[in-house]
């Protein structure tokens, strides 16, 4: 078992539901998203996401869009990334995946990436723009190296696509809670419950439940539907109203254990 | 398989296509695909496109014989396929005919569009308003203000023309605000992709409304020669034209020449070279030929014409450079200039500075041919929207400023 399932499974015995914060790796720079990442473990988190920063992100919201053009900045790449997440790994066993679009893996090399990702510590990848149909390559890399690759489903999903998406995802079912790109809103969206019963009844594997989340009291409300709650452009946000304080990493600290607060009261 | 059977079942030409978009959209795509799919079955719906390209664009479109362009150039002779004399004024109301009586199939009562030099926001907005159908187009914003005109038009026929800020302000970030719109409102909302790129099945959908270009060229230069063309050369930004008119072609043994735009040169870093320099990768929901960096980081385009300033190309494009059926080569903003310029005065056809780019192709390679080979051309649009932005250039070239 790797580390992501067991996350969930230890997590279901204590009845209890996974907080996943995302950040965008090099936002503001990789030592500050090394820093965050063992802050937020500290905090309550259970997994971790990184965003791998790509000059054409339409899968994301400006908060995400303005995050990743500060990193492209930065000169962050998916191989600095990489290395980041292996000195992580010697403070932390905290799962973390990796959030990137298709084409920064395709310019490392398929291959190379997943030998790397895996070899530094990271335990799986969820790439928004690569739908089962076409990630052959990306499961078989995954899977030769032993990195899970979580497929998501969406509310436009019918049901045959769920039952796709359920055979081909690995860790979890990551659920976009809405029709449309990341960003904080300030409601969970209408019919998420009905959609969260329906990818129920297609797998029993645990289902994150993300975009769009953005308070303690609706991380709550998602925990009651999800045994995972995403939360990435209200952390996001977060930072950017600290922007460059010397206490940035404990007002994010605290924002994240605001979070576990409200998924425990869930 | 041969080239002219492709994509296959799942939308890819060779390595090339496929579907590379947030789950969110791919149901919008299967049933995009579904339904095209009965239209293409249902002769009425090919009767109405029919009547529509008839009686509301003008076609056929002219294959006219460019007797003074073929005598200043000394060589092949040269016909331009006359897509500047369509309504709206370029080839790209084609395929929006073709997509908003999609649309009425889907009873979808808002499109969008992305645009670039604005044909294809205006050919938009023109089938929106004939139809009745909400359209918002999203357009980078040094577009906008290069195309200030095109903007005008959108608005008049009522559309809203939504300003796009983000990185290159040009075509690339249009189409990922496009993209964005149609997530969020995919239920309701068809997106009217412009060119032959994007996820399966718009290269497929687009390439097939525009093909009547290539149809026409064929049936007209077989009446006037007696036989096919040596050579058919289109500009590519996306490649829609160029895909209109070589397709029809792909199994004749017609030399196909595509022309992208060089910029300020290729060694420059400034171009929009995407088949000449760049590397396979996914941009846009498809795997094709990307301008981008060691990273996987799309690079922005630069070329003196907005409709072809992308860092992308259409997958059937890149089938074709791969496999060799298609040559593509380059122009830079220069040399367009001289050729909108050689144009208008010998034959008094002002071009698109995207044709532009073709007939400068031309103007080098017809005068080492023989008298009796022809060139078939795309004019791809007419210039009237670009004669203020040249005026400006070549004022400034003529005071001995760069043209950028």
């Amino acid at each position: 078992m790797n580390r992501i399932e067991e996350t969930f499974s230890s997590l279901k015995s204590a009845g209890r539901k996974a907080l996943i914060p995302y950040i965008m790796a090099g936002d503001p720079d990789l030592e500050t998203t090394a820093a965050l990442v063992i802050e937020m473990d500290r905090r309550g988190a259970d997994l971790v996401e990184l965003g791998v920063p790509f000059s054409d992100p339409i899968a994301d919201g400006p908060t995400i869009q303005r995050a990743a053009l500060r990193a492209l900045d930065r000169g962050t790449t998916l191989r600095s990334i990489v290395e980041t997440v292996a000195s992580i790994r010697e403070q932390t066993v905290i799962p973390i995946v990796l959030m990137t679009y298709f084409n920064p893996v395709l310019a490392y090399g398929i291959g190379d990436f997943c030998r790397d990702a895996a070899r530094a510590g990271v335990d799986g990848l969820i790439v928004p723009d690569l739908p089962p149909e076409e990630g052959v390559d990306l499961s078989g890399a995954c899977r030769r190296h032993g990195l899970d690759v979580v497929f998501l489903v969406a509310p436009t999903s019918t049901s045959a696509r769920i039952e796709l998406v359920n055979s081909h995802t690995t860790g979890f079912v990551y659920c976009v809670s809405l029709t449309g790109v990341t960003g904080a809103r300030g409601e969970l969206a209408d019919g998420v419950d009905a959609f969260m019963s329906q990818v129920r009844s297609h797998t029993d594997r645990p289902l994150g439940l993300g975009f769009g989340i953005s308070s303690p009291k609706q991380a709550g409300e998602a925990a009651r539907l999800a045994d995972g709650v995403i939360v990435g452009s209200a952390i996001i946000n977060e930072m950017e109203a600290r922007t460059g304080e010397p206490d940035m990493l404990r007002s994010v600290g605290e924002y994240v254990a605001s979070l576990r607060t409200g998924i425990d009261a869930g | 398989m041969t080239a002219i059977t492709l994509p296959d079942r799942r939308g890819h030409f060779g390595i090339f296509g496929g579907r590379y978009v947030p789950e969110t959209l791919m149901t919008a795509l299967n049933e995009l695909l579904e339904v095209y799919g009965e239209a293409k079955r249902d002769p009425d719906f090919e009767e109405e496109f029919r009547y529509f390209l008839r009686d509301y664009v003008g076609r056929p479109s002219p294959l006219y014989y460019a007797e003074r362009l073929t005598q200043a150039l000394g060589g092949a002779r040269i016909y331009l396929k006359r897509e500047d004399l369509n309504h709206t004024g370029a080839h790209k109301i084609n395929n929006t005919v073709g997509q908003i009586l999609l649309t009425r199939r889907m009873k979808k009562p808002r499109v969008i569009a992305e645009t670039g030099a604005g044909q294809h926001g205006v050919a938009t907005a023109t089938v929106a308003a004939r139809f009745g159908v909400e359209c918002d187009v999203y357009m980078g914003s040094e577009d906008m203000e290069r195309q200030a005109l095109n903007v005008f038009r959108m608005r008049l026929m009522g559309s809203r023309v939504i300003a796009v800020d983000a990185g290159s302000r040009t075509l690339k970030d249009a189409l990922n605000e496009a993209l964005r719109d149609w997530a969020t409102n995919v239920r309701h909302t068809h997106y009217i992709i412009g060119s032959v790129a994007g996820p399966h099945p718009f290269p497929m959908l687009v390439r097939d409304f525009q093909s009547v270009i290539g149809r026409e060229a064929r049936e007209q230069v077989l009446e006037k020669e007696g036989r096919l063309p040596d050579v058919l050369v289109a500009c590519v930004g996306g490649g829609s034209n160029a895909i209109g008119l070589f397709h029809p072609f792909l199994d004749d043994g017609v030399r196909l020449v595509g022309v992208e735009g060089a910029g300020h040169g290729l060694d420059t870093g400034m171009h929009a070279a995407t088949l000449g320099l760049g590397t396979p990768g996914v941009l846009h929901g498809a795997m094709s030929y990307t301008g981008q960096d060691e990273n996987g980081q799309i690079q922005v385009a630069h070329s003196i014409s907005a409709g072809l300033d992308y860092p992308g190309v259409g997958p059937e494009h890149s089938y074709l450079k791969d496999s060799g059926r298609a040559e593509y080569v380059s122009v830079t903003d220069d040399e367009a200039l001289e050729a909108f310029e050689l144009l208008s005065r010998v034959e008094g056809i002002i071009p698109a500075l995207e044709s532009a780019h073709a007939i400068a192709h031309i103007a080098r390679i017809a005068p080492g041919m023989d008298r009796e080979e022809v060139i078939v051309a795309g004019l791809s649009g007419r210039g009237d929207k670009d004669v203020e932005q040249v005026d400006g250039l070549l004022a400034r070239k003529g005071s001995g400023e760069s043209t950028e």
